[in-house]
C-alpha cells in the first residue's frame, strides 16, 4: 500500500520534503494498526497538522499511501467535525452550548463572543487568530460553562472571562488552560499529537480540579473509605475468586427478584424508599 | 449511604496520573495476581463480582467477556470505550486525567483473560490533554514491563494503541465505533452478528466503556465479594455519580449502586442557593428525566428502570425551577439532530423534523396539535433505527411532555417562551435578543 514510487506519481502538490516527512509519519501511523486503513483518522489529523485543514492535496496524499479513492477518503473526512474544510484559525474556540452549559451561561458567553470577535459559529477572525465554534457536550459538565480552546479546557466561564480569553488569543499571548498544558499550542501543533506524536507535554497542568475532587474530599473529611478486602481468606494467588460463595447454586445471588425491594434487601432503606 | 473511594482515591495524590504514583498505592496488584490465574478464572471473577457496564447499557461485563467464541488461533480483541459524549456525562475524562493506569491495568488485564494480544483505546478527539495523559501512560507501562513482550516474566504479549477520534458523538455506539477505529464513517453496524463474533476486522471482539475496564484491577486484587459487598443485590459494585448543573457541588461522588440523589444532593450542598429541583437527568441526556418525585429512588440499574428512565451513566444534570424544560428539551433536540449519522431514516429525517417542531414551539410559534406531532414522531423514531441513538433522542421528548405537558401548552398559547434565560446563568447577563423568539413577544420567531 505504501507505494514506494509515490513521489514520482503522486498527484499532490506537496515539495519534497514535506511530502517525504508526511510520508514518514503516515506509514507509522499505519504500523500502529493491524489493517493500515485504520490509520485513516490519524492521518488527516496529521495533514491537518501540515495544512491547517483537510486539503485537497491531503485527502490525495491519505488516498495514496492507502491505496484507496479521494472520494473514500472525502467521505470519511466529512463525517467528522473536527476535520475542516477550510483553513482553521490558529486557535479553535469552542463555546459548549448543549442544555447544560447553555442553560449555566453558554449562550451568553457565545452570543457575547460572537459579538466580540465579528464572527458566527464555524467563522474564523479576519486575522487569522480565532475560529469560533459551537460545540457540544465535551465531558466537563462539573465546569460549566465550558469553554475549549485547542480542545483544552478552560472551565467556569463568564462572557467576561471568555472575551478576555479571546483578547489575549488575538494578541497572541500565551493563554493557560484550567486543566490541561501549561499553554495552549497552535492548531497544527494540537493536529500533530492527535495524530498520535507526543509532544513531550503530559506531564504539565493539574490531574483534577476543584470538582472532579468533590466526593473525594468528603469522604476524607468524614473517614469514609471502601470497604477493606477480605485479608487472610484467602492465600493470594493459589484460590481464584470463583471459589468463593458468591453466585454459586443455591446461593441468594441465584434468586430471581421479585419486585423492586427485593434489590434493596440488607441496603440503607428509607421509610417510603419502595415507593416509585 | 457513604462514598466508597475507589477509582477516585488517588486522585488528590501529586501527579496523580504518573505510573509511580498508581504503584505506590497498590496499583498493579491486580495485573500480577491475574498473571498467576486461569483466564477462564478471572472471566469468572469478573462474573461473579456483578460488574455491569458502566457505559449506559448495564450489560454484565464477565458475561459480554464470555461470549467470545472459542479460540481459533486468530486475533481476538479488546477495544476500550473512551468515546464519552453523552450530554451530562464527565466521568471517564476526569478519570484518564488524573488516573489514567487505572484503565492501562484495567486493559492488561481484560486482555490477559479474553486472550488479545492488541487492545485499543478509542478516546475522544476532542480531549487533547487527556490524549497526552493515555500516550504518556502507556508508554510508562511498556517501560516498567506492564505492556509489551512476555509481561512479567508470564509469557504474555500486549501491545495498546491509543486512537484520537475526530468529534462524533455516534462513535460511542459499539459497532459505530469499531467502523470509524476500521477507518470508515463511523456509522452502526447492524446486530447480530455481535462485537463478540465478528467485531474489529470481523475479528471476535470486546467493547467495554473506561469505568468497566477501570473497575477491573480492584476486582481482581481485592476479589469478587469485596466488589459485590457494595450496591445492591442485583447492582452491584462501585460507580462514579457526576453531579452538574444548579448544585452547591458539582463534581465527581464515587458511591455504591443504590445511592439516591436525596443522599448526594446532601453531600453536595444542595440545590443552588435559594432555588429548588425542577427536573434532572439520571443518567445523561438519552435517559428520560425525573423530578423531585424522584429523589429517593436508588439509583441501581432495576430501581431507576423500574421508575420509568434508565441508570445509563450516572449523569446527573440538574435544573431548578428557572430552566424551561422546552428550552433544554429542544437543545437536547438540536444535539441529536446533528449528531444522527444519517444511516437510518427514522432517526434522520425524524430529529430533522423533531427540531422544526420545538424550534417553534419554543419561538413563539407553535401550533395546537404540535405536542401530539411530537408524540406521533416520537412514535415512528422510537426502536426503528439501528442503534439507539433515535431511542435516547425520544427520550427527553416523550418524558418532559408527560411531565411538564402545560410548560409545552403554555408555550403555544402565549405564543412564546414565558422564562427568562438569564435567571438559570450563573452570572448576570442582559440576554441579546437576535435570536427570534428567545425574549420576543407574541407571534414573533419562526423560521
Amino acid at each position: 500500500m505504501t507505494a514506494e514510487p509515490l513521489e514520482t506519481t503522486t498527484k499532490t502538490r506537496y515539495d519534497a520534503d514535506t511530502l517525504a516527512a508526511l510520508t514518514a509519519d503516515a506509514t507509522a501511523i499505519m504500523e500502529r494498526y493491524p489493517d493500515p486503513r485504520s490509520g485513516l483518522l490519524p492521518m488527516l489529523h496529521l495533514v491537518q497538522s501540515v495544512d491547517g485543514y483537510v486539503s485537497r492535496d491531503g485527502i490525495l496524499f491519505c488516498a495514496e499511501m492507502l491505496g484507496i479513492t479521494a472520494a473514500e477518503v472525502s467521505a470519511v473526512a466529512t463525517f467528522y467535525t473536527q476535520y475542516k474544510r477550510h483553513p482553521n484559525g490558529t486557535y479553535t474556540v469552542g463555546v459548549c452550548t448543549n442544555t447544560l452549559c447553555a442553560v449555566m451561561g453558554g449562550d451568553a458567553i457565545f452570543d457575547e463572543l460572537s459579538d466580540h470577535l465579528g464572527v458566527g459559529h464555524d467563522e474564523t477572525t479576519p486575522d487569522g487568530a480565532i475560529t469560533l465554534e459551537r460545540v457540544e457536550c465535551n465531558a466537563a459538565c462539573d465546569y460549566a460553562p465550558v469553554v475549549m480552546v485547542n480542545w483544552e479546557f478552560f472551565d467556569n466561564q463568564t462572557p467576561e472571562t471568555a472575551t478576555a480569553l479571546a483578547d489575549k488569543l488575538i494578541l497572541g499571548e500565551d493563554v493557560v488552560p484550567t486543566r490541561g498544558a501549561a499553554s495552549v499550542c497552535s492548531f497544527k501543533q494540537m493536529s500533530r499529537v492527535l495524530a498520535g506524536f507526543p509532544d513531550g507535554r503530559a506531564d504539565e497542568g493539574v490531574g483534577a480540579g476543584e470538582p472532579t475532587l468533590a466526593g473525594l474530599k468528603i469522604a476524607r473529611e468524614r473517614g469514609w473509605t471502601a470497604p477493606d478486602a477480605d485479608t487472610g481468606s484467602e492465600p493470594e494467588g493459589t484460590a481464584p475468586s470463583s471459589t468463593q460463595p458468591v453466585g454459586k447454586p443455591g446461593s441468594s445471588a441465584e434468586r430471581k427478584p421479585a419486585t423492586p425491594s427485593d434489590t434493596e434487601v440488607g441496603k440503607d432503606k428509607k421509610p417510603g424508599e419502595d415507593a416509585k | 449511604m457513604t462514598l466508597t473511594p475507589v477509582l477516585t482515591d488517588t486522585w488528590d495524590k501529586a501527579r496523580s496520573w504518573r505510573l509511580a504514583t498508581y504503584e505506590r498505592a497498590g496499583g498493579y496488584a491486580g495485573l500480577k495476581k491475574a498473571l498467576t490465574m486461569d483466564p477462564a478464572d478471572l472471566v469468572q471473577t469478573v462474573k461473579d463480582s456483578g460488574l455491569r457496564g458502566r457505559g449506559g447499557a448495564g450489560f454484565p461485563t464477565g458475561m459480554k467477556w464470555g461470549f467470545l467464541p472459542p479460540p481459533d488461533g486468530g486475533p481476538r480483541y479488546l477495544v476500550v470505550n473512551a468515546d464519552e459524549s453523552e450530554p451530562g456525562t464527565c466521568k471517564d475524562i476526569p478519570l484518564m486525567l488524573a488516573s489514567p493506569q487505572h484503565l492501562i491495568e484495567g486493559v492488561a488485564i481484560t486482555s490477559y483473560a479474553i486472550g488479545c494480544d492488541h487492545a485499543f483505546i478509542y478516546v475522544r478527539g476532542e480531549v487533547l490533554h487527556v490524549y497526552r495523559r493515555l500516550l504518556n501512560a502507556v508508554e510508562e507501562a511498556y517501560k516498567a514491563g506492564y505492556l509489551g513482550k512476555n509481561i512479567q516474566g508470564s509469557g504474555f504479549d500486549l501491545d495498546v494503541t491509543v486512537h484520537a477520534g475526530a468529534g462524533a458523538y455516534i462513535c460511542g455506539e459499539e459497532t459505530a465505533l469499531l467502523d470509524s477505529l476500521e477507518g470508515l464513517r463511523g456509522q452502526p453496524r447492524l446486530k447480530p452478528p455481535f462485537p463478540a463474533v465478528a467485531g474489529l476486522y470481523a475479528r471476535p471482539t470486546v467493547v467495554n466503556n473506561v469505568e468497566s475496564i477501570a473497575s477491573v484491577p480492584g476486582i481482581v486484587a481485592k476479589g469478587a465479594d469485596w466488589f459485590s459487598s457494595m450496591g445492591t443485590e442485583k447492582s452491584q459494585g462501585h460507580g462514579l455519580f457526576s453531579l452538574s448543573g444548579h448544585v452547591t457541588r458539582p463534581g465527581q461522588y464515587e458511591a455504591p449502586l443504590g445511592i439516591t440523589l436525596r443522599e448526594l444532593l446532601d453531600m453536595a450542598g444542595g440545590v443552588r442557593a435559594g432555588h429548588e429541583l425542577k427536573f434532572w437527568t439520571p443518567g445523561g441526556s438519552s435517559t428520560p428525566i425525573f423530578t423531585q418525585d424522584h429523589l429517593d429512588t436508588p439509583l441501581d440499574y432495576e430501581s431507576v428502570g423500574a421508575a420509568g428512565s434508565m441508570l445509563g451513566t450516572r449523569a446527573l444534570q440538574i435544573f431548578d425551577e428557572t430552566v424551561c424544560v422546552v428550552r433544554a428539551t429542544t437543545r437536547w433536540t438540536d444535539f441529536y439532530a446533528h449528531e444522527s449519522c444519517g444511516k437510518c431514516t427514522p432517526c434522520r429525517e425524524g430529529t430533522y423534523w423533531l427540531k422544526q417542531v420545538l424550534h417553534r414551539i419554543e419561538d413563539g410559534a407553535g401550533q395546537e396539535g404540535d405536542l401530539e406531532l411530537l408524540l406521533d414522531l416520537c412514535d415512528n423514531i422510537l426502536g426503528r433505527a439501528f442503534c439507539a441513538l433515535g431511542d435516547g433522542a425520544v427520550s427527553p421528548i416523550t418524558s418532559s411532555i408527560q411531565l411538564f405537558r402545560e410548560e409545552y401548552q403554555a408555550h403555544i398559547d402565549g405564543h412564546g417562551c414565558p422564562f427568562d434565560p438569564s435567571a438559570s446563568a450563573l452570572f448576570p447577563y442582559t440576554p441579546k435578543t437576535r435570536t427570534p423568539g428567545a425574549l420576543a413577544g407574541a407571534g414573533a420567531g419562526g423560521h
